[in-house]
């Protein structure tokens, strides 16, 4: 897609193990300025390790790091923030009942004056959080309200929005839009996109291939481990997509399995469990058929 | 273009005041200040002969001056997420250390004071970093503080002394000095108030400029309301703990210095309880137990009602008895509003 260029992150054949658990074997993946990369895979795939490698937090056993294609060796999260790569946990790394300007410069706070009365400039605070926000299309009523007071989606937003802000070229997102609604996801989502139109380069972890296809350039399957490889939108469709994250026919024998239990339960009792079971193995049936995840 | 333009001046409007509304909903010490109002009008309408004049106020004043300069430093450290349990007994050490050693040592009272605040900044230290390193709840590490704290200033006082009272400090050699800074009356339309109630309004200030208008502040807010997530972005959250816990030392002493200048002696049982009342008017203030969310004015006016309903019952001529009643059901009342306050300002949106 982009060959010539320098990737802004790279890593070749990296492993990573815990004791006797292989986490991770030699994966490789690259992001590129500009692009939303997605980093897919089921729960245990390797896909958090591979982002805690990224962010400085683990250091990989084998395989090379690169950045801008310098070697680099990070010894701590700070270190690759250093270097322009920004981790927006899951967790979010927000403070419910701080205000949104104060969360936006915790640990960075801008100040004005000298000597003892060196002061927290509130005024410029608020002022860049709440222009900082509006670039990414979100318009704050006040930014002195607390962060409590926004909807999930709209704190992922402060989050990239003060990554981009300190300077992050490269944004690794976990899991944005996993404990979100529908319509709060398609907020992040655009955002995402907006992210990429500044020309960052965009790791965007999901396991669900719905949001992934929506605003991925390039999609990254991890399983067990290992890597399928990367793959471009054009050569991967949806289904496919499903199919190699959680293997579709896992899935089928799985519902086949509720529904033997779902039959014996009926026979014996016709409790309310079974029914429920009964539902379960339906749903279940239905997203292996569709390529829906569940 | 005009048009756009009034559009956008119009819409800012509406968001200046549903900003003030929500500003002061979310106010932590709303309530405090309510609270603060209704104890001045009831104790108006009951005792006005005593309670209204500039004497009854100066004394009201002073005994809150006491609660509120510990208060005060009990928020920060309580809106940092922690608690102090030790203070109490910080005062009874420091001043039982102050005055020995002017006493037993000769040295002047002032060179003592000094002395017995860098060995409060030390237990405060020790308080902070037993906390950081171990990462058990301070609770704990500072429950243990009170005992053995208070245990150490009765065991060496009675060593030392043979008593567990100092007294005679009035003719100890650098007195008027500590009296200068410490005991003076400041005259107001000729009725002294005591200096503590300038020390204490000066140390509120001082909290609360570095609160709402200093890094640090931002630090202490952050830490106690997510402290991962502050560690990540950067703040300093061991040296900023163990901090706080210098401060809430320093508090004891200047509440120390102060008695043992006002009463010209030092008791060993100095003190006591008053970690407990420092709690109190901290939570009455708006402070969040769980840390995150609070005001140094919030504390300032939980002391306030404090002194307000002690002194106000004397005057009021009741048994002085049912102060602790009143202040402990005071403590619910305030935390259910405080709860309920805080939930209100958090749903406020959209």
């Amino acid at each position: 897609m982009k060959t010539g260029k320098v990737p802004l992150i790279e890593v070749r054949n990296v492993s990573k193990f815990f004791g006797s658990v292989i986490a991770l074997k030699d994966v490789s993946m690259a992001v590129y300025a500009g692009e939303v990369m997605c980093l897919l895979g089921d729960n245990g795939a390797g896909k958090s390790t591979l982002i805690k490698i990224l962010s400085g937090v683990h250091k990989p056993d084998e395989g090379e790091y690169y950045v801008e294609g310098e070697r680099v060796d990070f010894d701590s999260p700070r270190d690759a923030l250093d270097r322009g790569i920004a981790t927006v946990y899951q967790d979010l790394a927000m403070i419910p009942l701080m205000s949104i300007s104060r969360n936006f410069f915790l640990g960075s706070e801008p100040t004005r004056g000298r000597g003892i009365f060196k002061r927290f400039d509130v005024r410029f605070a608020d002022r860049v959080a709440r222009e900082e926000l509006k670039k990414m299309g979100i318009d704050i009523r006040d930014p002195s309200q607390p962060v409590g007071t926004l909807s999930g989606g709209e704190r992922q937003s402060v989050a990239i929005a003060r990554a981009v802000y300190f300077g992050a070229k490269v944004l690794i997102l976990d899991e944005p839009t996993a404990a979100l609604g529908v319509k709060q996801a398609g907020t992040v989502l655009r955002y995402i996109a907006q992210a990429r139109a500044r020309n960052l380069g965009v790791v965007f972890i999901t396991h669900n291939p719905h949001h992934a296809y929506a605003v991925g350039d390039r999609f990254t399957i991890l399983k067990r481990g290992r890597t399928f490889g990367t793959f471009t939108k054009d050569e991967l469709s949806r289904e496919e997509m499903v199919r190699m994250m959680s293997g579709a026919d896992e899935l089928e024998a799985l519902s086949h399995e509720l529904e033997e239990f779902a039959r014996t339960d009926a026979m014996h009792a016709k409790g309310k469990l079974s029914e429920v079971e009964q539902q379960l193995a339906e749903s279940l049936e239905r997203a292996a058929k569709t390529g829906d995840d569940v | 273009m005009t048009t756009t333009t009034e559009t956008a001046s119009q819409r800012d409007e509406r968001m200046v005041e549903v900003g003030l509304l929500r500003r002061l909903l979310g106010r932590p010490e709303l309530g405090a200040l309510g609270g603060a109002i209704l104890v001045w009008i009831f104790f108006a309408i009951i005792a006005p002969e005593g309670f209204l004049s500039l004497r009854g106020t100066s004394s009201y004043l002073e005994v809150s001056a006491q609660i509120g300069i510990l208060a005060v430093a009990v928020a920060l450290l309580m809106i940092g997420g922690e608690f102090d349990l030790s203070v109490g007994s910080i005062i009874g050490f420091s001043g039982a250390v102050m005055a020995m050693l002017t006493t037993e040592v000769g040295i002047p009272l002032y060179v003592s004071a000094i002395i017995a605040l860098l060995i409060s900044l030390l237990v405060g230290f020790f308080n902070g970093y037993m906390v950081v390193r171990t990462k058990l709840p301070s609770f704990i590490i500072t429950l243990a503080g009170l005992f053995i704290i208070r245990g150490l200033t009765i065991g060496i006082t009675r060593a030392v002394t043979g008593r567990t009272q100092v007294g005679g400090l009035g003719d100890a050699p650098g007195y008027n000095v500590m009296r200068l800074i410490f005991g003076v009356d400041v005259p107001i339309a000729g009725v002294g108030f005591p200096i503590s109630i300038f020390w204490w309004f000066l140390f509120a200030a001082l909290a609360t400029w570095v609160l709402l208008r200093t890094p640090v502040g931002n630090w202490i807010f952050g830490m106690g309301g997510a402290e991962e997530a502050a560690r990540n972005v950067g703040v300093p959250v061991d040296r900023l703990k163990i901090g706080l816990f210098m401060v809430t030392a320093f508090a004891a002493w200047l509440v120390a210095t102060i008695t043992v200048t006002v009463v010209k002696s030092a008791d060993t049982k100095r003190g006591e309880q008053q970690e407990f009342i420092a709690i109190i008017a901290v939570v009455i203030g708006g402070t969040l137990l769980t840390g995150g969310y609070g005001s140094a004015i919030g504390a300032v006016l939980g002391a306030l009602i404090f002194g307000m309903v002690r002194q106000g019952i004397v005057f009021a001529g009741v048994d002085a008895d049912w102060f602790q009643v009143f202040m402990g059901a005071m403590l619910i009342v305030a935390v259910l509003v405080n709860n309920y306050v805080r939930k209100r300002a958090e749903e406020a949106k959209r």
